[in-house]
């Protein structure tokens, strides 16, 4: 193996930090040059990622978990220093590299106070999230899982707008709330396997015959991942979050913080609790149904441009956990394309609210009109951004809304009409959006002068553009990535799902029940003690 | 005639005050500090503080000197009265360790109040010597002559300010609901004599052992003792209900002081429960395992509800340690396995928290005597507006201690936590474990309203907090190792393990 094939990882998760570290020695009164150390190091973030586009061994027979790196870390708790990627979290890593470099481009002008820290906690927030993606320890995970929630306190809080301390620490308390039932439910794990090793335990699953347990396990890391999607009706930190938070701290947080959430669904609960994801997936299920219309409903009545873009998280986020829990080959697939889509359009959409903040300082969408006569350029890109979210055909949207559809097709025709009207109601608020700050007569004077794009505007605009055709026109490289860990994880719920031949779609929906119904006749596993070993783990102190 | 075999006797004192050197040379510098401040002139008074601060690291210095000759093994010394043993080691430097830190941010806030006297380094050594002999004694009178040196020299410090009333008062308080204690605890004490003919706390725990093997658990006067002994250790530790004393006394004391109380005091008095509730009271841990859950169940919701709305910041780290005393009594709730057997990680959670606290919580402390300026306390929430622009640094500093404080990774006081929610679930607590891990989320509240005070709000106050090169040195010190017990925290494990699993490990 070659050198930088393990340490990689390491290298891609610590490359900001570093940044960040060498940014306390630059004293405060010289901001551009942190503006400067800010952007060399968000592009060396992305580089350093870059590799792994060509390194990353996509086949059916390669390694679950490549890149792996792993060192003892705390002896005395058994906790280790594990990064690895699988399919997943490559395309979450790379999603994070790419965001996080145009995130701290955009802040350019925007931020003209205090620009030192806003640098500095921007580089930390990048490492605390690719450090959740690449954890295979459990405590590693957590300790990045929270650690991350400073930095993004402090965009909000201290760059924000007005109400910014109630939207910060609302942000805090209710990712906190679920995170701290997670960090339960992982030492309640270790109780019964005597490892935080994430690779371990998705190798043996909880499954029926813990009972009880696995349901409590199940739930307890579904709210700290459904508060972080966030789902119907845990979404109420999120309009407030996105609204007060500076541009770069939206397009994280929409483009990368939530998903966590669905990286957490798919990596921990449904491979490891298989039997409470079926036997639960109907709660989730109509929670992201209504998540899905409700969101869009709300986005209607917005008045607020960025509020308008928040909730539309909602409803699109509905359809990554929609797609998450149908467990179908295509649902899955569908909802991990959706997610990176979700970076890409939501991103671009906050850039472009963004991009009109700092021209006019008012998010109302009433102050706007008719700026497609001004701004030209900016009414193309927006345009085509607004058409990748809201489903259009050559672009992203449409192939990831389409696939999760068809998936959730497979299991029930209802569920999918009521994502089919999420669709619709989406193309209208974000057309009607557009409509109503682009189009029409120019009511407001102030809009009749308004500088076009400039030329880092299109710097931080035209990769997301690129990488929305992209992958509207040829995804397949993404579903390649996807197509082993979407088919270990509906081995996992589903076992024989695969090895059934020339199932129909159809005939697939009838199947399921059954399929389901034998799960608790699996033999149990030799490597799962059921009853803990109380006399074990006190030697383990030692 | 009797033959007195004096060579034996003086072999025997000879090994005995070895055995106590770190307090003697405590009690000797706290003296000697008291003399060389007569030869100071007014304005050369904080030289005692290097005095003092002498004393400690001579201390220190036989502490090591006795750890590295003792192998891990226990010793007696004075007929069997004090134990020298991982224990005491362990809770000796950390004694130490907040003495030295305590004085270093001492030195500047004196004198700006203008109260530099000799006597105030010296009664902190004499506090450390009673906290010392807390650790090592095995013995009721002993321990009790300690926990009174410990505390008279604690109620002079609090009222250290003669000119503040704030400090007269809460001195008084502390006095009057310190004397109550001690009685109470000394009822108990008599009653553990009443029931063995001694003092010796082995000799003790076998007659306990022995009457609660004859009339079972419900034994009344092992109760009533248990009972008493608890709650004077209870009030030492301001865990609820015996907390009312903390706040106004954390108030009122000079803000070094509050520190000290809040952190040296604390540890020292869990030494001493530490020491009666695994030796003495051990037979009958399955009944105090209950008082200790609710004890500690009611001091998480009272600290919490009443630092939610706390204007001041000492008032504030007041309620927020009655909480941490909450964690700290539930790893021990979780040292006791539903059989009565020892569990380990219970022990060792509370033994690395005890001495991550001593660190960080002294940094918030030390934090606030920094805004201390001419006219300002610098103890109104307010006070801290805008730090980050006056001072970044100990805005940072602050914010690492909070997030310690409130148990966010990758701070000391996330792992302390952590390992006290693992040992509840490993001995069945889970409801405990549930209920403690949801507390977490109004200490988050409350702790940032001072972080959105310092690193939101815009300053109201134009003086830019100046750091002296103690207040530096002692600032460096509690955040490297509340940093460093957060991101690599196995030695500090492996300390805590093996101090408190040596002598109780059975």
């Amino acid at each position: 193996m070659l050198f930088s094939d393990s340490h990689i990882l390491s290298t891609i998760l610590f490359t900001p930090m570093v940044g960040a570290i060498l940014m306390l020695f630059i004293p405060r009164e010289r901001p551009d040059l942190h503006r400067w150390m800010g952007n060399i190091f968000g592009i060396l973030g992305l580089l350093v990622s870059l590799p792994l586009l060509w390194r990353f061994n996509s086949a059916m027979n390669a390694p679950r978990f490549q890149f792996v790196t792993d060192s003892l870390w705390i002896r005395s708790i058994g906790a280790h220093f594990t990064l690895g990627i699988d399919g997943l979290s490559f395309l979450l890593v790379m999603l994070t590299t790419v965001l996080g470099p145009i995130a701290i481009l955009s802040s350019w002008s925007a931020i003209q106070k205090r620009e030192k820290e806003y640098y500095i906690l921007l580089l930390l927030l990048q490492t605390g999230m690719l450090g959740v993606f690449m954890s295979l320890d459990f405590v590693l995970f957590y300790v990045f899982w929270e650690v991350m929630l400073v930095p993004m306190y402090f965009l909000i809080a201290v760059w924000g707008s007005e109400r910014r301390l109630y939207a910060a620490i609302k942000f805090f308390l209710y990712t906190l709330a679920g995170s701290v039932l997670m960090l339960l439910a992982i030492l309640a794990i270790y109780y019964y396997r005597g490892t935080f090793d994430i690779r371990e335990i998705l190798m043996h699953p909880f499954t029926a015959q813990y009972g009880w347990l696995q349901k409590w396990l199940f739930w307890g890391f579904f709210f700290a991942f459904a508060i972080k999607v966030p789902m119907f009706p845990f979404h109420t930190w999120l309009p407030d979050a996105h609204t007060e938070a500076p541009t770069a701290g939206s397009v994280i947080l929409a483009g990368v913080l939530l998903k966590m959430g669905t990286y957490g669904f798919l990596r921990f609960s449904v491979p490891m609790f298989p039997d409470a994801t079926v036997k639960y997936r109907w709660i989730i299920i109509v929670l992201s149904l209504i998540g899905i219309v409700y969101g869009a409903l709300v986005c209607m009545m917005q008045k607020d441009m960025k509020r308008l873009i928040a909730y539309s998280s909602v409803s699109h986020m509905g359809f990554c956990t929609l797609g998450i829990f149908a467990l179908t080959p295509l649902g899955l697939s569908g909802s991990i394309i959706q997610q990176i889509n979700h970076g890409i359009s939501t991103g671009a959409l906050f850039l472009i609210v963004g991009v009109l903040y700092e021209r006019r300082h008012t998010r109302l969408i009433s102050e706007f009109g008719g700026l497609s006569t001004p701004m030209p350029n900016f009414a193309a890109v927006y345009l085509i951004v607004t058409l990748s979210s809201l489903g259009m055909p050559l672009l992203n949207g449409f192939i990831g809304e389409f696939t999760i559809l068809r998936g959730v097709f497979e299991v029930s025709w209802q569920w999918a009409a009521w994502g089919v009207l999420g669709v619709i109601l989406g193309a209208a608020y974000l057309l009607w959006l557009y409509q109503r700050v682009m189009f029409g007569n120019i009511t407001n004077p102030a809009n009749e002068h308004l500088p076009d794009l400039n030329a880092r505007e299109y710097a931080t605009l035209l990769p997301l553009v690129a990488l929305a055709f992209w992958i509207g026109i040829y995804p397949k490289p993404l579903f390649d990535v996807l197509d082993k860990p979407v088919h270990e994880l509906v081995e996992r719920v589903h076992p024989g799902y695969y090895s059934a031949p020339a199932l129909t779609p159809r005939a697939a929906a009838e199947a399921e029940a059954p399929i389901s119904m034998a799960l608790p006749a699996k033999v149990p596993l030799a490597k799962a003690p059921l009853v803990p070993s109380s006399t074990s783990s006190p030697a383990e102190v030692r | 005639m009797l033959q007195v075999p004096w060579q034996d006797v003086f072999e025997q004192t000879r090994r005995d005050f070895v055995f106590i050197l770190p307090e003697t040379v405590l009690a000797c510098f706290g003296l000697g500090t008291l003399l060389l401040d007569f030869f100071l002139m007014k304005g050369e008074k904080s030289w005692n503080s290097l005095t003092a601060m002498v004393g400690v690291i001579m201390s220190g210095a036989s502490l090591v000197v006795m750890l590295r000759g003792m192998g891990g093994q226990s010793y007696s010394a004075f007929g069997n009265s004090i134990i020298i043993d991982p224990f005491f080691i362990f809770f000796g430097f950390i004694f130490l360790a907040s003495t030295a830190l305590v004085i270093l941010i001492s030195v500047k806030y004196m004198e700006i109040e203008r109260e530099q006297h000799g006597e105030y380094y010296a009664l902190m050594l004499f506090a450390t010597v009673g906290m010392m002999f807390l650790a090592c004694g095995n013995d009721l009178i002993v321990l009790f002559v300690a926990l009174e040196t410990m505390a008279l020299s604690f109620y002079v410090l609090t009222g250290f300010l003669r000119r503040d009333r704030k400090s007269n008062e809460a001195a008084m308080k502390y006095v009057l609901m310190g004397a109550f204690s001690s009685g109470i605890l000394a009822y108990g004490f008599s009653i553990l004599y009443g029931i063995s003919g001694s003092t010796n706390l082995q000799v003790i725990a076998t007659a306990v052992a022995e009457r609660t093997s004859r009339f079972g658990h419900g034994d009344v006067l092992t109760i009533l003792a248990l009972g008493t002994v608890a709650a004077g250790v209870f009030f030492k530790i301001a865990a609820v209900p015996f907390h009312q004393w903390a706040p106004d006394v954390y108030e009122g004391a000079p803000t070094p002081i509050s520190a000290y109380v809040s952190v040296a005091s604390k540890a020292a008095s869990f030494a001493l429960l530490l020491r009666l509730f695994l030796t003495v009271f051990w037979p009958v841990n399955l009944d105090w395992v209950v008082v200790m859950e609710a004890v500690a169940v009611l001091s998480l919701t009272l600290g919490t509800l009443a630092a939610l709305n706390q204007s001041n910041i000492k008032r504030l780290l007041a309620y927020s340690s009655i909480t941490q005393v909450g964690y700290i009594l539930l790893g021990l709730v979780a040292a006791v396995n539903p059989d009565g057997t020892l569990h380990q990680r219970g022990l060792q959670a509370m033994a690395f928290y005890l001495f991550v606290y001593a660190f960080f919580n002294t940094g918030a402390f030390a934090i606030v005597i920094l805004l201390r300026h001419k006219g300002v306390i610098g103890d109104d929430i307010d006070d801290l507006n805008g730090l980050i622009q006056r001072n970044p640094g100990a805005a940072v500093l602050m914010l690492i201690f909070l997030l310690s404080l409130a148990g966010i990774p990758p701070t000391a006081g996330f792992f302390a936590k952590l390992l006290v929610f693992w040992a509840l679930i490993e001995t069945g607590h889970t409801y405990l474990a549930v209920l403690s891990v949801l507390y977490i989320l109004p200490a988050v509240y409350y702790y940032f309203r001072l972080v959105a005070a310092m690193w939101v709000r815009e300053s109201t106050d134009p003086v830019r907090p100046v750091i002296s090169i103690a207040q530096k040195f002692a600032l460096a010190a509690m955040a490297i190792v509340t940093l460093a017990a957060g991101i690599f925290p196995e030695q500090f494990l492996r300390l805590a393990t093996y101090s408190l699993l040596a002598p109780f490990g059975r």
